[in-house]
């Protein structure tokens, strides 16, 4: 199946945000703080004509960046709050005009001191905790207890494209286009802050260039300054980041302190985990609580255990914001977990694939909040396809006391929002005939994952028709019905499925005619199909208890990698991605997904710092913050499964976060196989040599 | 400033030290390059002059005086470009698209018989950060394959 928007991407005819311009179109940039935490005392501006300037007197509704928590304010009043904190607006019909703003705008604050250490700060976003048996009699039972700490760092989304909007204003309406995963978080911002009715405010997404989850929330904030100026000019205004001011204020992961206590039988059976989890949320809540509750829920990985304790954390600390990024959250729990479960195994001296195998959760078992897992749940069929593809006892023994090492991961993702969230959303999908079939009418973003062609193949499934008789019609909230946004994994799992509920209903109507037939006689119509919770789904905000997805997809992976003695470089070998979906709608699409996110997950663990000076991204050029290039790109052996969910379509479950989750314990697991001793990524070379050779390698592999 | 411009030839007023990259998406409106880093770390801005892939964010305009520009909007009419575009449909090498011009441009210069290292080394400066790169090296694979079935 070609995908839709191919051909337009290979012959540069396709639109991303900086490609368009619009009559009498300014330029826009942001005036931010340069201090970690503060309180603004004065503003000197001297500008001459030409210019337009906004400041937070400037929005005529309330002062917040609408999502969770109306924490964050669009312009700062009076506190700074991190050193990216917008403070004024400015505005030029000349780009280059707005190079120097330094030189003519002047800001006094009055320094506080800020907070960068999450277990320090007084400011708590949220705190979840899970409960599961009774955590004494768990220990009381154990042979053996394991305890460790495990630190995750800040990880950059890096979209090639950054982020961009262009805000039109015209009598008493607002439209903003840009590069966006979720256009109607943008519209609910725009619509709080310009306090205008719903359909005064228009988003359009323009062709975008990757996400990641970093487009998940930020736009929103962009797009409200945007539409402060437009507003304020009376004119369209462009705001483009460069790559510089992308890194310093736009969200990165959030860091996390994961700390486990873990009882055992002498022979390897889990019987108690207490887990606490901590993760920095930065300066404003954003969507901290949520990322949080991803995090707990994976906090105890793939396996089975009676008496589970799980405490997490969201505190705040003088930094820009940290947010959505793919796997939003649950990476870094699982990266503790399956760092914790190699150490452990090292410490029973128990195979590690043997402790996974047995204790990783089966059809029937019950997961850390109490849910029933279903007869599609894969984590040994993964654990065993990925150990046989990658020949791991082999090299395994071959390797032992090499400078080569083989590590593996085992991870699960869950599908969709958490727990009632998509009872909440209640997302809606709609199908609109046309002669020559149907158009696809859905707010799900396509940023690269497929989006188009996927839903237009369920859909063409569905109907009964050729793929090509299926069209989509851009994310514009003026066509399109709210979907929900374009993260969790959920565009193919939850939208797919509404989707496919429309064209299941489309196609009765139909009867025996073909839409061209209908169409002639009886003129177009559109079907919309709105989200049910599949029978039986049960979850509890307050207890954190029950059924926390619908359905969850199974992932192991096996790092084959290699340090360089001298230099403590690594290079990565060969990586095996097994991935149970449920099914792959579009197969080809699926593996690309798999590879991407594997590769992110290698440069999460390996290569990519944020280096943090006083509450600033110190590099923040493309040239020192180091994603994998061409010539780092492991090969990779990617292994699909397919054990189908009967309420995704055609048995699909989630597959676009889960392959972040997985390669940097497998990295770190492969490095520990090596002799390194290394419970916090990533894994620069500073930090394998000063990590303690706890069974240092004598001989160079082969 | 006269230059050749996918084939045509083109003359731009403008400043000699602005960027290549700027001049061709402002005053001559191609806006299939793009801009990912600007600072020469990315490839999302490679052209062809003269033949040979360079990073258009690093060219000023005063440099290309007299000489051939091909952007992806002319890619189709070089060697390999036809069958490079194709490939990154067909085999999955254009996810979100952003780097897609900037790799087919990179590779456009390959012949038929490039090794796999030689292609990860003409590729060496393209970032691309939603497939990992398998599926790129699959498709430029796949289109050297076709082009060389094709002549
Ligand atoms: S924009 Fe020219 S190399 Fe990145
Ligand atoms: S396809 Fe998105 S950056 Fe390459």
């Amino acid at each position: 199946m070609r995908r839709k928007d191919g051909d337009a991407k290979v012959t540069g005819a396709a639109k991303y945000i900086d490609d368009l311009t619009f009559p009498g179109m300014l330029y826009g940039a942001t005036v931010r703080s340069s201090i970690p935490r503060g309180t603004i005392t004065a503003r000197h501006i001297s500008l001459p004509d030409g210019y337009t300037v906004a400041d937070h007197r400037d929005i005529p509704g309330p002062n917040y960046v609408a999502l969770i928590d109306p924490d964050q304010p669009c312009l700062a009043v009076d506190e700074i709050r991190h050193v990216a904190e917008p403070l004024l607006l400015v505005a030029h019909a000349d780009k280059d005009a707005l190079l120097h703003l330094d030189t003519r705008i002047s800001i006094e604050t009055r320094n506080g001191t800020p907070t960068y250490d999450p277990e320090a700060s007084d400011v708590c976003f949220k705190k979840i905790a899970i409960d599961k048996g009774d955590l004494d009699a768990g220990f009381k039972a154990a042979d053996v207890i394991v305890d460790g700490e495990y630190r995750t760092a800040h990880q950059e989304q890096l979209y090639i494209e950054t982020n961009g909007v262009i805000a039109v204003p015209g009598d008493g309406r607002m439209t903003v286009y840009g590069s966006m995963q979720c256009p109607y978080y943008v519209h609910r911002a725009l619509v709080v802050l310009l306090a205008l009715p719903p359909d005064k405010v228009r988003v359009v997404q323009t062709e975008t260039g990757g996400g990641f989850g970093g487009k998940e929330e930020y736009p929103s904030i962009l797009a409200c300054h945007a539409a402060i100026l437009a507003r304020k000019a009376g004119r369209p205004v462009k705001m483009i980041y460069d790559r510089v001011e992308d890194l310093l204020a736009t969200t990165k992961r959030h860091p996390s302190i994961v700390r486990h206590r873990t009882g055992l039988t002498r022979d390897g059976r889990l019987t108690a985990m207490d887990i606490d989890v901590i993760m920095d949320g930065g300066a404003y809540a954003t969507l901290s609580a949520v990322v949080l509750s991803r995090g707990v829920i994976h906090a105890a990985g793939p396996y089975r255990c009676d008496h589970i304790r799980i405490r997490g954390r969201a505190m705040m600390t003088h930094t820009p914001p940290n947010g959505a990024f793919r796997g939003f959250g649950a990476p870094q729990t699982l990266f503790a977990i399956e760092a914790h479960i190699d150490r452990i195994a090292e410490q029973l001296q128990i195979d590690p694939v043997r402790l996974r195998e047995q204790n990783a959760l089966r059809p029937g078992d019950t997961t850390a909040t109490g849910q029933q897992l279903g007869r599609d749940a894969s984590a040994l069929a993964v654990l065993r396809d990925a150990v046989k593809r990658s020949r791991f006892h082999q090299k395994r023994k071959a390797w032992a006391g090499t400078n080569r090492g083989i590590g593996l991961s085992l991870f699960l993702h869950g599908s969709g929002f958490t727990g009632g969230g998509e009872v909440k959303l209640a997302s809606k999908a709609s199908l609109e005939l046309t002669p020559r079939g149907a158009r696809i009418l859905v707010a799900s973003t396509e940023i690269g994952q497929g989006t188009r062609t996927m839903h237009a193949q369920i859909v063409a499934d569905a109907l009964g028709l050729p793929y090509d008789a299926i069209d989509v019609h851009e994310a514009d909230t003026a066509f399109v019905p709210d979907s929900g946004p374009t993260v969790a994994s959920r565009t193919c799992m939850i939208v797919g499925k509404l989707l496919e509920r429309c064209a299941r209903d489309m196609r009765r109507r139909l009867g025996t005619l073909t839409p061209a037939q209908y169409y002639k006689k009886h003129g177009a119509f559109t079907v919309t199909s709105q989200y049910e919770p599949p029978p039986g789904l049960q979850w509890s905000d307050e207890t954190y208890a029950g059924d926390a997805y619908g359905s969850y997809a199974w992932g192991c992976n096996v790092v084959e990698l290699e340090v360089d003695p001298v230099t403590f470089d690594v290079t990565p070998l060969n990586v095996t991605a097994v991935a149970e979906i449920g099914k792959a709608i579009h197969p080809m699409m699926a593996i690309g997904q798999i590879e991407g996110g594997t590769a992110q997950g290698i440069g999460y663990a390996l290569t990519e710092e944020v280096v943090m000076k006083d509450g600033r991204m110190a590099n923040a050029q493309l040239t020192n913050y180091i994603i994998p290039t061409p010539l780092d790109a492991a090969p990779m052996d990617v292994g699909l499964l397919e054990r189908p969910y009967a309420h995704g379509p055609f048995g699909a479950k989630g597959v676009g976060e889960m392959p972040i989750d997985g390669p940097a314990p497998a990295v770190i697991n492969a490095l520990r196989h090596c002799g390194f001793d290394i419970r916090s990524i990533p894994a620069t070379p500073e930090r394998l040599m000063r990590a303690r050779l706890h069974h240092g390698f004598s001989k160079a592999g082969t | 400033m006269r230059f050749t411009l996918n084939g045509k030839s083109r003359t731009v007023n403008a400043h000699p030290m602005k960027r290549l990259l700027d001049v061709l998406r402002g005053e001559c409106g191609l806006t299939g390059t793009k801009e990912g880093c600007g600072e020469g770390e990315c490839g999302a801005c490679t052209v062809l002059l003269d033949g040979v892939a360079v990073d258009s964010c690093l060219v000023p305009l005063a440099h290309v005086a007299g000489k051939k520009v091909i952007t992806i909007e002319g890619a189709a009419a070089t060697r390999t470009g036809k069958a490079l575009q194709n490939a990154f449909v067909e085999q999955g090498g254009a996810q979100c698209g952003i780097c897609t011009p900037g790799m087919i441009l990179a590779a456009a210069p390959l012949t038929s018989h490039a090794s796999f290292d030689e292609i990860r080394t003409a590729l060496a400066g393209n970032l691309c950060r939603c497939t990992g790169y398998p599926a790129i090296f699959r498709s430029v694979q796949s289109a050297l394959k076709a082009s060389k079935r094709a002549r």
